[in-house]
């Protein structure tokens, strides 16, 4: 019993990562029908922003000579990464996807592909192979929950990652533009006859997904303090199988395909050895998509079949 | 000077001619038709008029302004309103939430209002609330405001969809075929409606049909199409005595 919970939370923590990451592709993908592929790389770059922010503020601290404490610096980190990221999303909108807009679907895929091998080596470029860690911000603490083993890292990986969902949902639930996502997710054609620009609503979708994308990337840095310029690519890619899984544009549907692959993936490694946990997870998922092709949430609706 | 006016409007799909030579005028508080056999091309003027397409040749002006090259969004904050044959409802979405969306840019709150939840975010939310229940009430669909319109009869969803055109202000409203597939009721009741919003909006209208009672009921003047070119135009009963027009909707009197 210890056992299974004490991997329930390692799933809960891997599930954070991949729902905050899947949720991104979803949210592009609801509102221009088409996957960011660049997103993994968008996740790469919101981890290194926030290793500099950190660094940044740490240094400030020291020559001011007031050290901030570690919480702070970890919360300013992650609300300043998230706005610059947020930022990255927009550049990568405008000059990425909005000229392919109406180009074949193709295009904007591969756009996606180039843009992720943009960011790679420009951040190789700019930084070097050499792999850099995450400053440790906050102390390690374990807690004993009757022979579990908690840290508290891990708990606060999940609560952000909940808030963060939360704040999405209320986001999409309660206001317009929200609104305008949730009706172009259904809908092209009419929605900009309510006055609503696309070249609003999109690049607020990239923005957001890219803010999430960045907290996640800080959130595994504090997991796993080793960043590299690839690093979002395997996770990258494991988030869009999330996203599809979760039903294609279905938010609701990414967050929680991103929790069970967490799950998939920690209860595989608990069975079998850890070589294989990719190989059969991912066996598992692709059984899964035979028997349900739209995923979770997904329907076969729209009045305009754009990829 | 007309509310719209459209000229000399041409429009080729590639090498095919969907429209030609298209003129109209709509004097403000107007009601006009568009008639004519499937595929005539009523739909592609109503789509180079609200901008989905721009027109390969021609001008179109509303209220003296030109609406060429202007995106949809554009076309519809300019006071242009409109429904769909197909009616495009977001199927998922309340109906109250529909007329909502069509307040989009009267919704004035900013990102930090929404991240706050400020009281002028909830202020707005009220005013625009309050305004889609009475434009909900007027198409007598206000008792379904919480209910998905995927699960609303035919006839209510129809009315749903011009609420949400009305709810957009709009100076002149385009409808696409509000009657298809009512029932002859349901019929009835739109024609009250469509004179209704008439009366108290004293919005223009300029409306698509197949159903010729319903046009010559409703329509001040009515231009008959063919083929992308306009075979006759006038009031209902000119139109409905015209050689030609009967000729389009009948076939030729051909018995030898």
């Amino acid at each position: 019993m210890e056992f299974f919970l004490q991997n329930l939370v390692n799933a809960l923590q891997w599930g954070s990562f991949y729902a905050l990451i899947a949720l991104g592709y979803s949210m592009v993908y609801s509102i221009l029908m088409l996957f960011n592929f660049a997103h993994g790389d968008i996740f790469m770059v919101g981890s290194y922003i926030g290793l500099g922010i950190a660094t940044l503020l740490l240094g400030l601290g020291v020559s001011a000579g007031w050290a901030m404490p570690g919480w702070l610096v970890l919360i300013l980190t992650i609300i300043i990464s998230m706005f610059l990221t947020a930022f990255v999303g927009i550049l990568v909108e405008r000059i990425g996807y909005r000229p392919l807009r109406d180009a074949p679907r193709a295009s904007a895929a591969i756009t996606g592909l180039m843009i992720g091998i943009i960011l790679e080596t420009g951040n190789l470029a700019l930084l070097g192979a050499r792999r850099m860690s995450f400053p440790p911000l906050i102390k390690s603490v374990t807690y004993d929950f009757g022979g579990v083993f908690v840290t508290n890292k891990k708990i606060l990986i999940v609560l952000v990652s909940l808030g963060l969902m939360y704040a999405l949902h209320n986001f999409i639930q309660r206001t317009k533009w929200g609104m305008a996502m949730r009706a172009m997710s259904y809908d092209y054609l009419a929605v900009p006859l309510m006055g609503v620009s696309l070249n609003v609503i999109a690049p607020m979708t990239f923005a957001i997904g890219s803010g999430l994308a960045s907290a996640a990337g800080i959130l595994y840095g504090l997991a796993y303090p080793v960043l590299d310029p690839y690093m979002g690519i395997l996770l990258g890619w494991k988030a869009f199988v999330a996203a599809i899984l979760g039903g294609r544009g279905s938010i609701l549907g990414a967050a929680l395909a991103g929790f069970l692959l967490g799950f998939i993936e920690i209860f595989v490694a608990m069975i079998f050895p850890s070589t294989l946990r990719d190989l059969i997870a991912y066996s598992i998922i692709l059984l899964i998509l035979t028997f349900r092709p739209y995923g979770f949430f997904g329907q076969a609706h729209s009045t305009q079949l754009r990829l | 000077m007309p509310l719209l006016q459209v000229r000399n409007m041409t429009h080729y799909f590639g090498g095919l001619r969907a429209v030609h030579n298209f003129n109209l005028v709509i004097e403000p508080g107007e009601i006009k038709g568009l008639i004519g056999p499937n595929g005539a091309g009523k739909t592609t003027i109503f789509n180079l008029i609200t901008g989905i397409h721009t027109p390969t040749e021609g001008q179109i002006e509303l209220e003296g302004q030109s609406l060429i090259g202007l995106k949809p969004h554009q076309v519809a904050s300019r006071g242009l309103g409109r429904t769909f044959q197909n009616m495009l409802l977001w199927r998922h979405m309340n109906v109250l939430e529909h007329v909502k969306m069509a307040q989009y840019s009267q919704l004035d709150y900013g990102l930090l209002d929404a991240f706050f939840g400020t009281p002028r975010l909830q202020r707005e939310e009220e005013r625009v609330t309050r305004e889609a229940m009475r434009l909900l009430e007027l198409f007598d669909v206000a008792k379904y405001a919480e209910h998905l319109v995927g699960n609303l009869p035919y006839g209510a969803q129809r009315r749903v969809e011009m609420a949400r055109a009305m709810a957009t202000k709009p100076k002149i409203l385009f409808l696409d075929e509000p009657t298809a597939g009512m029932t002859p009721e349901e019929l009835v009741q739109m024609i009250g409606i469509i004179r209704q919003v008439h009366k108290d909006f004293g919005v223009a209208i300029f409306l698509i049909e197949h159903r010729l009672k319903f046009v010559m009921e409703l329509c001040q003047s009515i231009q008959t199409l063919v083929f992308g070119e306009v075979i006759a135009e006038g009031p209902p009963e000119e139109i409905q005595n015209n050689p030609k027009v009967v000729e389009a909707y009948l076939g030729k009197e051909d018995i030898t």
